[in-house]
């Protein structure tokens, strides 16, 4: 049975149509790849999902319709965002930033630490004057923290060094492989969406064109909406 | 520059030193004073709780002030006047004990804050600030022509409630009982401010969206604090009427809710000590400058002006000062 549903789903900002019809499932312990160029509405859905903007359409996660929800709703339903962009909360402490959203569950300051040993040798550190990799690394775990089902990764390794990305590509490989949980990953790197990947789903002009297992992507295909 | 742990422990082991010394050298006034600076202490730590942590600037705390006043005060009068208080539905005794005055005075005064913030957190900025005002306006203008209790002339206390073991018309034993209270408020403050509690409400004041992204409420994370908020500063309001031995609708007025802000200004806003500060500041120009001059307001608005200009984080901001963190 699919975790996350996404069906016709449409969404504006204010009077701009944004998402004309965007379809997506991702099933439990199943990593999905939302792919597209900018601009074709993938930080939308997931802002959607988070319901950070209003949608219509079917958008159920465990069975539940999101609509009407809160965002803190959706977050404590499971889902578990790391935003573009990063955004830690800058005036607090490593530490303090992953315990101000810890939730009971699996999920310790100590497991956290296991995946990012940067983050407990950083503990006492504010996030501001982190570097960009490192606040990555704090923001993925301060949504471990919540305990999520689903995972939510926006352009983690956006603007990172080649060698901090692979310690976040080995992360996501680390949670794929010992956790279990889902993940909806948004990445430009088809290299390595296509070794965590288990399916994908290309968005262009906000909606759904291409839908299908990680293998079955074609060259043809990724040169014509993707753009590589 | 000093770190912020010894400006701390500097500044309440003052007030208890000057407290003590007034005992040794038989000056009762000056620890009327010192108690008067630790319940006004109480009531802004209570204040700092919304407005330091969570940012939400009430000019409506003299509400929770009086209403912890009046609790006071309604309690021991029908106490001293052996008359029931009638409730409507049923009538209670009057009482003189501070335990359960102050029992009650945080109960109704948490309970005013979760109406009011129910309403006025739906706002924002200066709707939020108008709400909390007007709020506390109706209070005050309630009081003022509620006769059974004084209306304009409020009420007076003729003996100072009691408190187990002690005897609390002599001086230095009421200032221990404020002083105590403020430390264990100064204390829940310290640690609420370094709880997920806290963290999340210092948060959410900077970025709501991103608390609610990792499944927090903001307004739920507001009002908690607002409530809890209340009840200190009614707290400060039952020990005030107290200390007075007097409670009148002024204790609701708009000078009042401008006063705990000022405090809080004055001392440094969201800074664990700077109420005291604050209140120590204030009732220290109050008392010497107040000798003489009239117009000591004036020159206390010339400190603030000074101190918003060039000390943004108040005194103990200018003493100890914190680094920020921006992304």
């Amino acid at each position: 049975m699919s975790l996350l549903t996404l069906s016709g789903l449409t969404a504006s900002y204010g009077a701009t149509p944004a998402l004309f019809g965007v379809d997506l499932e991702v099933g439990a312990g199943e990593v999905v790849a939302l792919m597209g160029r900018n601009g074709m509405g993938k930080t939308t859905t997931v802002r959607a999902i988070s319901r950070i903007i209003g949608s219509e359409g079917t958008l159920r996660f465990d069975g539940h319709d999101l609509h009407g929800m809160p965002s803190h709703r959706v977050a404590r339903a499971g889902i578990g965002l790391v935003p573009e962009g990063r955004r830690c909360f800058a005036d607090l402490t490593v530490t303090e930033n992953l315990i101000a959203a810890a939730r009971l569950g699996d999920w310790s300051l100590d497991r956290v630490h296991g995946l990012f040993p940067r983050l407990g040798e950083r503990a006492g550190q504010r996030a501001a004057s982190l570097s960009g990799g490192e606040q990555q690394m704090l923001a993925i775990g301060r949504a471990l923290m919540t305990n999520p089902r689903l995972l939510i990764l926006d352009e983690a390794t956006e603007g990172l060094a080649p060698i901090v990305r692979q310690e976040i590509w080995a992360a996501i490989r680390a949670l794929k492989a010992g956790t279990g949980m889902a993940i909806l990953l948004i990445d430009k790197s088809l290299k390595e969406l296509s070794t965590v990947a288990d399916r994908a789903v290309i968005l262009e002009r906000g909606r759904t064109v291409w839908a299908g297992a990680m293998g079955a992507l074609s060259d043809e295909i990724t040169q014509q909406y993707v753009g590589v | 520059m000093i770190s912020e742990r010894m400006l701390n422990l500097t500044v309440i082991g003052g007030l208890l030193a000057v407290a003590l010394a007034a005992l040794v050298l038989d000056q009762p006034f000056t620890i009327t004073l010192a108690t008067r600076v630790a319940i006004l202490s109480l009531a802004a730590v209570g204040l700092n709780i919304a407005l330091g942590l969570g940012g939400l600037v009430s000019f409506g705390h003299a509400a929770f002030f009086g209403i912890g006043g009046y609790a006071m005060g309604i309690l021991a009068y029908h106490a001293q006047t052996y008359t029931p208080l009638d409730l409507g539905l049923f009538t209670v005794a009057g009482t003189k004990s501070m335990p359960v005055i102050w029992l009650v005075a945080m109960v109704l005064s948490a309970l005013a804050a979760l109406l009011i913030g129910l309403l006025a957190l739906r706002t924002s900025g200066v709707y939020f600030i108008m709400i909390t005002l007007a709020f506390a306006q109706m209070f005050y203008y309630f009081t003022l022509s509620w006769s059974a209790y004084g209306g304009e002339d409020g009420l007076s206390i003729y003996i100072r409630n009691g408190f187990p073991g002690l005897n609390t018309l002599v001086p230095i034993q009421f200032f221990g009982i404020c002083f105590v209270i403020l430390c264990a408020a100064l204390y829940l403050f310290h640690r609420l401010e370094h709880a997920p509690f806290g963290l999340a409400l210092g948060s959410a004041r900077q970025a709501p969206m991103r608390v609610e992204t990792v499944g927090l409420s903001p307004m739920r994370l507001r009002l908690v604090a607002f409530v809890l908020s209340g009840a200190i500063t009614g707290l400060a309001g039952a020990l005030f009427a107290d200390l007075n031995r007097f409670v009148s609708p002024t204790m609701f007025s708009w000078h009042m809710s401008g006063e705990l802000i000022v405090l809080i200004i004055l001392g440094g806003v969201a800074r664990l000590i700077g109420p005291v500060i604050g209140a120590v500041l204030f009732v220290v120009l109050e008392h010497y400058l107040g000798g003489m001059t009239e117009f000591w307001k004036i020159w206390l608005g010339v400190i603030l002006l000074l101190i918003v200009l060039f000390a943004r984080g108040g005194v103990a901001g200018l003493l100890s000062p914190r680094k920020v963190g921006h992304d």
